[in-house]
This record gives structure tokens, C-alpha cells and sequence, in this order.
């Protein structure tokens, strides 16, 4: 619609300006992918550069011999408070307790948004604001309570313990993501379904789940950003040997005595932040796609 | 022989609100069963109800001389086709129609066999290994169908399957589904608003009306002897004339006296009409009022009437003028001679009238 008025109005315009207009916009755009691509640009030379060049040369120069070993350094060298092993052992850490809970939180929330969108019980809307609600709630507000069940649970401190918070905290956005989507389906397919033979689980297998594809992807990056990223509940809830990436990146940075390192701060840095720049590459184009999908066609 | 579905004192409610109000119905093995009527008048939740996808809120309903009312869809033994199809968007067609079968457990070579056998009967062996979203409208109805079929169930539900066709592949999907209920000789339950598409497929019609049912019977009953002037003006295209009129005792019969615009009132003689009201309503089908000629017969009796409109549709023309202060349609051939705003001589063929009280609108004859 947009589309045809704005074209329509650009065919009314001469050649000349058409054109004048184009580059004007690729300007624009050119300046602000600029701006965006700056602080990657810094982060990037830095990594790369000596310490000595770093104090010596400017910002934003390119580096005059380019050397691999900041990033060495911050992958299994640098010390976070006593020890000094680099970034390597928390960047486990942080798969161990991503992959797992994203895996969880996603399967939930699929049979969550299934049941709210197709088998309507009594209260299904009442529980889905309450879900709803729960997306909101301040990471803040749960820390103490939830001390509190990792306690009780005895898994305080350890990484099922931090799984267990960021399925929690998960379900609302993945039951919401996965409600949204299926009550776009419609309902006559539960219903072949059942004359057919199949009950609850089966039709959840079989004719939901391969529907899912676009769902499960933007559910996905969703999550892994998420909870790889998270640091309030990394930093409240492990302890040294458990703790995720992004505590250790802050320790890194933190606790560098003397001289600044900032080629090493840079590195852990781009590497804590690579696998979400990875599921983004891989995945992005169904991201895309799964925010835009709309009904499916029988 | 008992019925093969016996719907009894069936009650419907959403939440406060009644949906089907104490639904009677039976067919016998074999019937082709249509439910008629409005748009909202509870035929798919009724048709639900059958299939047990919505729990009824009383009275029970019994398939194949079995007491179905709390038995699980799965095992009602029926098969559905709904008006959205309902294809699994992820399967191919063959998969489509084998799932059940696949849920059920059914091996793997019987499937194959009755999966080429309904490939066959609906020719849409080139399909099978297609997704539905690559078919199109007619080909989803077939595989909708194929997936009816291959349950052999001792009753069929269909949906309103053909509503979402263009008319050309309606009409062609009608005359394939009638043809079905032939060599099957199957049981059928069909939802449809299109009258049409009832008289034509029915051994019973059940006409119905917010929730209630308003007659049951044949497609000929329903078309001539409605049980009140809902079915009559809902069953038949154009609709029954319902034309005002007032009656008296004649030596035989009644005097019917039909006002007539500008003119002294129009007089008929019915011989067989007894007990009549003073006031009635007078059903007459459009195709019972002629040009005066070209119908014999005993209660064939003719009137003179102003032509209003006249509206050619190919092999007939439908004339439209004024009795008892409503639009009257007469059915006349293509070569009439009505002239719009020119009187023209009808003839009224009472052979099929049909008399209905103006308050109740139930019939009297
Ligand atoms: N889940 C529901 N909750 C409340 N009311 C409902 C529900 N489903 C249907 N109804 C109501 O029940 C009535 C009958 O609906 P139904 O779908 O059976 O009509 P229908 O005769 O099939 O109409 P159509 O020809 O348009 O398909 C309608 O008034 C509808 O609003
Ligand atoms: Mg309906």
C-alpha cells in the first residue's frame, strides 16, 4: 500500500531527482551503519594491537602489526581475581547452562502456548495474562525469592540451579511467543485430528511441531540472547567454578591490577559476545521470517 | 432396523445461552441426512455434537444402535470433512489420508492398499506426494474427502465441504458426492445453507432455525408441503409467494379473496380446503402461477395482474407483480408475452397451495 503510493509519487518526479533522492538515502544510511559499526571497529583494531601500540598510537587507527596474542590471553590466560585461566572455562560454563535452558524453556513453552491456544479450559486466559504478567516482572523482584528456592531445591550455586532460573524466568516470553503463533492455526485441524485418532501429545508431535519451524527459531535466538547475556542472575546465583561468561568478562575487566590491558578487555569481550553474533548469522533470515508469519494455509 | 444415528432430546448450551434446543433426529443406513438453515442456526455445532467434538448439554445420542453420547470422537466410528478441510499443512496428501490409519496402528501394507484405492476413486493418485498448500481449492476437497473415506465409518459428517468452491466445481463436486452416497451406499450428515444443494443431495432434509428444528422430512415434503412459512420462504429459489388472503365456506371448499392492486379482488376456488381461517396466508411456488393456457387442470383457474418487473434467467422469466399488497413471482417460459406495466392473464394452479395461519405461520392444510 505504502509501497505503491510511494511509488507512484517517485514516477511523478523527474529522473534527476529520482536519482538525487536514492543517493541522499544511501548517504544516510551509509552514515548511520558507520556510526553502529564504530565501537565494533575500536573493539576489533584494539584486540589486535600491541599494548605498546595501543598507548602510543590513536583510537582509531588500524593496527601497525596485527598480533593474535590479546586474544589468547583473554581465551585461557587472563585472571579473573586469583585465577588465571582466561575466559575458556566460564565460556563452558555459559554453554552448559545456555543450551540446556534454552532447550527447556523452548519445549515449554511450545506445550504451554499449544494447551492455551487450541485446548481452551477453563481460566486458559487468566493463566496466559498471569504468564504475560510475568514477562514483566523486574529481574530485580525475583533475586530474593529465588535465592531462597535454590536453596531450598539445594541447588544454589550450581549450574542446574542457574537452568532452573532462566527456565523460569523464560516460560513467560516462550509461552507467549508459542501462543501467539498457534492460535493463528485453526482449530478445525485439532478437531480432524481427534476424529482421527490422535490425542493430546500425538497431535502436539505431529501436526504442531513440524508447523513450528519460524516459532522455534525466533524462540531460540530469543532465549540464547537472553540468558547468554544475562549477568544479574549469572553473578547472583553461582559461585566460583559455575559462574557464565559474563561474570568472568566483568571480573577480567575488573580486576586487571596496574597497567590497563585493553587489547585483552576487548577480545573477551567480542569473544563473550561472538555466539549470539553466531546464532544471529546462522538464524537471522527465520527471524525474520517467524515475526512476520502469520497463518497457516491449509 | 435401528437407526444408524438417533439424535434424542438434544440440548446445547454455551455457558447461558442455548444453541440447540431438544433436536429429534434418526436416519436409517443408507439416508442422506442435510441440515438447513441460516447462517448461526446451530448446524455445525450440531453436526460438533454428533462428532463429539463439543460435550452436549443434554439428552443422548446413539450411532449404529450404540449409546455414543460420552464416547470419545475416536471411537463414534464416524468420519468428517470440514468446510475449512482441515488438511495437516506439513503432510503430504498421501500422509494426509494415511494418518489415521498411522495413529490407529493400522499395518502398513493395508494402508498402502486402501490408500491407492481412494487415490483411485477420487483420481488424485497424481497428488499424493504433494503438500496441500501446493493444491488447489477443488484438489484440498478431494483429499479432504479421501480422508473421509479411507476410515470406511459407519456415518459421514461433511461441513459445508463445498462452500469455499467456485460454482462451476460446486456444482461438479455435488454431483461427485451424490454419486459416492450411491456406490457406498453410505450414511450421511451434510451442513449446508445452500438450498439448492440440499433438494438435490437429500433423501431427508432437517430444516433448522436458531437452534430449533423447524421440519423434517423428504426433499419433495419440504418443497411441498412446508411445515410453516420459515421453511416455505427458506426452501426454494425464487422463494414461495406468501400472499394475504381472506376466506369464506363455499358450496365445496373455500372462497379464497386475494386483494389486488387498483381492481376488484382477485377470486380463487379451492374444492378441497375445509376449516380455513378467515384470515390467511397463501403459499404459492412461483412455477404454480403461469400464463393463463399453458396449464391444464382441475384447480388450474385463471386472473388478470399488473406486471410490475420482468426479469428474463435464460429458460424461464420471472414476472413480479402485486397481490394482497406483496411482490408476487410467477414462473413464466421465455417467450411470455408480460409486458412491464401492461395487465397479463395468470393462471393459479392450486394443486400444491399450501395455507399457513399469519400469526403462527404454521401450516393449516
Ligand atoms: N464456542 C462458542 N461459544 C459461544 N457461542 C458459540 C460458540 N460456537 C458457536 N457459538 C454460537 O452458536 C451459534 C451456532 O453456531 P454454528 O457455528 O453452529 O452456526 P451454523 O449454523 O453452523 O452457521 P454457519 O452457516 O454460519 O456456519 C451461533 O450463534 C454462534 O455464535
Ligand atoms: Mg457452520
Amino acid at each position: 500500500m505504502t509501497d505503491i503510493s510511494a511509488r507512484t509519487r517517485a514516477n511523478q518526479q523527474s529522473p534527476t531527482a529520482r536519482i538525487a533522492l536514492r543517493w541522499g538515502l544511501y548517504a544516510i544510511l551509509f552514515i548511520f551503519a558507520l556510526y553502529y559499526l564504530m565501537p565494533l571497529f575500536v573493539m576489533l583494531t584494539t584486540s589486535l594491537k600491541s599494548l605498546e601500540e595501543i598507548r602510543t598510537g590513536s583510537l582509531v587507527a588500524l593496527p601497525r602489526s596485527v598480533t593474535f596474542e590479546a586474544w589468547a590471553t583473554a581465551w585461557s590466560g587472563a585472571c579473573t581475581g586469583i585465577k588465571c585461566e582466561g575466559l575458556q572455562p566460564y565460556f563452558w560454563n555459559s554453554v552448559l547452562l545456555a543450551v540446556p535452558a534454552v532447550l527447556i524453556s523452548t519445549l515449554i513453552g511450545a506445550m504451554n502456548g499449544y494447551v492455551i491456544a487450541q485446548w481452551r479450559f477453563k481460566g486458559a486466559n487468566l493463566i496466559f495474562s498471569l504468564m504475560l504478567f510475568g514477562c514483566f516482572i523486574p529481574f530485580q523482584v525475583v533475586l530474593l525469592p529465588m535465592a531462597r528456592t535454590l536453596g531450598f531445591l539445594n541447588i544454589a550455586g550450581t549450574i542446574p540451579g542457574l537452568i532452573f532460573v532462566h527456565v523460569i524466568y523464560g516460560i513467560g516470553f516462550t509461552t507467549l511467543f508459542f501462543r501467539n503463533y498457534y492460535v493463528t492455526i485453526p482449530s478445525d485441524l485439532v478437531k480432524a485430528a481427534k476424529i482421527d485418532g490422535a490425542g493430546f501429545f500425538r497431535i502436539f508431535w505431529s501436526i504442531f511441531l513440524p508447523l513450528s519451524l519460524p516459532i522455534v527459531v525466533v524462540t531460540v535466538i530469543w532465549q540464547f540472547t537472553q540468558i547468554w547475556n544475562d549477568f544479574l542472575f549469572g553473578v547472583s546465583f553461582s559461585q566460583a567454578g559455575t559462574q557464565p561468561i559474563t561474570v568472568a568478562l566483568n571480573n577480567i575487566v575488573n580486576s586487571t591490577t596496574g597497567v590497563k590491558e585493553y587489547n585483552v578487555d576487548m577480545a573477551a569481550a567480542i569473544i563473550a559476545a561472538l555466539p549470539t553474533l553466531f546464532v544471529y548469522v546462522v538464524a537471522g533470515k527465520y527471524f525474520i521470517r517467524g515475526l512476520t508469519a502469520g497463518s497457516v494455509k491449509g | 432396523m435401528a437407526p444408524i444415528l438417533d439424535v434424542q432430546g438434544l440440548f446445547k448450551n454455551y455457558g447461558t445461552t442455548e444453541i440447540l434446543k431438544d433436536i429429534n433426529v434418526s436416519i436409517d443406513k443408507g439416508d442422506f441426512l442435510v441440515l438447513v438453515g441460516p447462517s448461526g442456526c446451530g448446524k455445525s455445532t450440531l453436526l460438533n455434537c454428533i462428532a463429539g467434538l463439543e460435550p452436549i448439554s443434554g439428552g443422548a445420542i446413539r450411532i449404529g444402535d450404540q449409546d455414543m453420547t460420552h464416547v470419545s470422537p475416536k471411537d463414534r466410528n464416524i468420519a468428517m470433512v470440514f468446510q475449512s478441510y482441515a488438511l495437516y499443512p506439513t503432510m503430504t496428501v498421501a500422509k494426509n489420508i494415511t494418518f489415521g490409519m498411522q495413529v490407529r496402528g493400522v499395518d502398513k501394507a493395508t494402508q498402502a492398499t486402501k490408500l491407492a484405492e481412494v487415490a483411485k476413486q477420487l483420481q488424485i493418485e497424481a497428488l499424493l506426494q504433494r503438500r496441500p498448500g501446493q493444491l488447489s481449492g477443488g484438489q484440498r476437497q478431494r483429499v479432504a474427502m479421501g480422508r473421509a473415506l479411507v476410515r470406511d465409518p459407519q456415518l459421514f459428517l461433511f461441513d459445508e465441504p463445498l462452500s469455499n468452491l467456485d460454482a462451476k466445481l460446486r456444482v461438479e463436486m455435488r454431483t461427485e458426492i451424490k454419486r459416492l452416497h450411491q456406490d457406498l451406499g453410505a450414511s450421511m450428515v451434510y451442513v449446508t445453507h445452500d438450498q439448492i444443494e440440499a433438494m438435490t443431495l437429500a433423501t431427508k432434509i432437517v430444516v433448522m432455525k436458531g437452534g430449533v428444528i423447524q421440519q423434517v422430512g423428504t426433499p419433495a415434503e419440504i418443497y411441498n408441503r412446508p411445515a410453516n412459512t420459515f421453511v416455505a420462504d427458506f426452501m426454494g429459489s425464487p422463494a414461495m409467494n406468501l400472499i394475504p388472503a381472506r376466506t369464506s365456506a363455499a358450496a365445496t371448499g373455500a372462497r379464497i379473496e386475494i386483494a389486488r392492486a387498483g381492481a376488484t379482488p382477485l377470486i380463487l376456488h379451492d374444492p378441497r380446503a375445509t376449516g380455513l381461517p378467515a384470515d390467511i396466508l397463501l403459499g404459492l411456488r412461483p412455477e404454480d402461477i403461469t400464463e393463463d393456457g399453458t396449464r391444464q387442470g382441475d384447480l388450474v383457474q385463471p386472473g388478470e395482474c399488473l406486471v410490475d418487473v420482468v426479469e428474463p434467467a435464460g429458460a424461464d422469466t420471472y414476472v413480479v407483480s402485486q397481490l394482497g399488497g406483496r411482490r408476487v413471482t410467477a414462473r413464466l417460459g421465455a417467450d411470455t408475452r408480460a409486458r412491464p406495466g401492461k395487465p397479463l392473464a395468470f393462471s393459479f394452479d392450486l394443486t400444491k397451495v399450501s395455507y399457513f395461519a399469519p400469526q403462527t405461520g404454521e401450516r393449516l392444510n
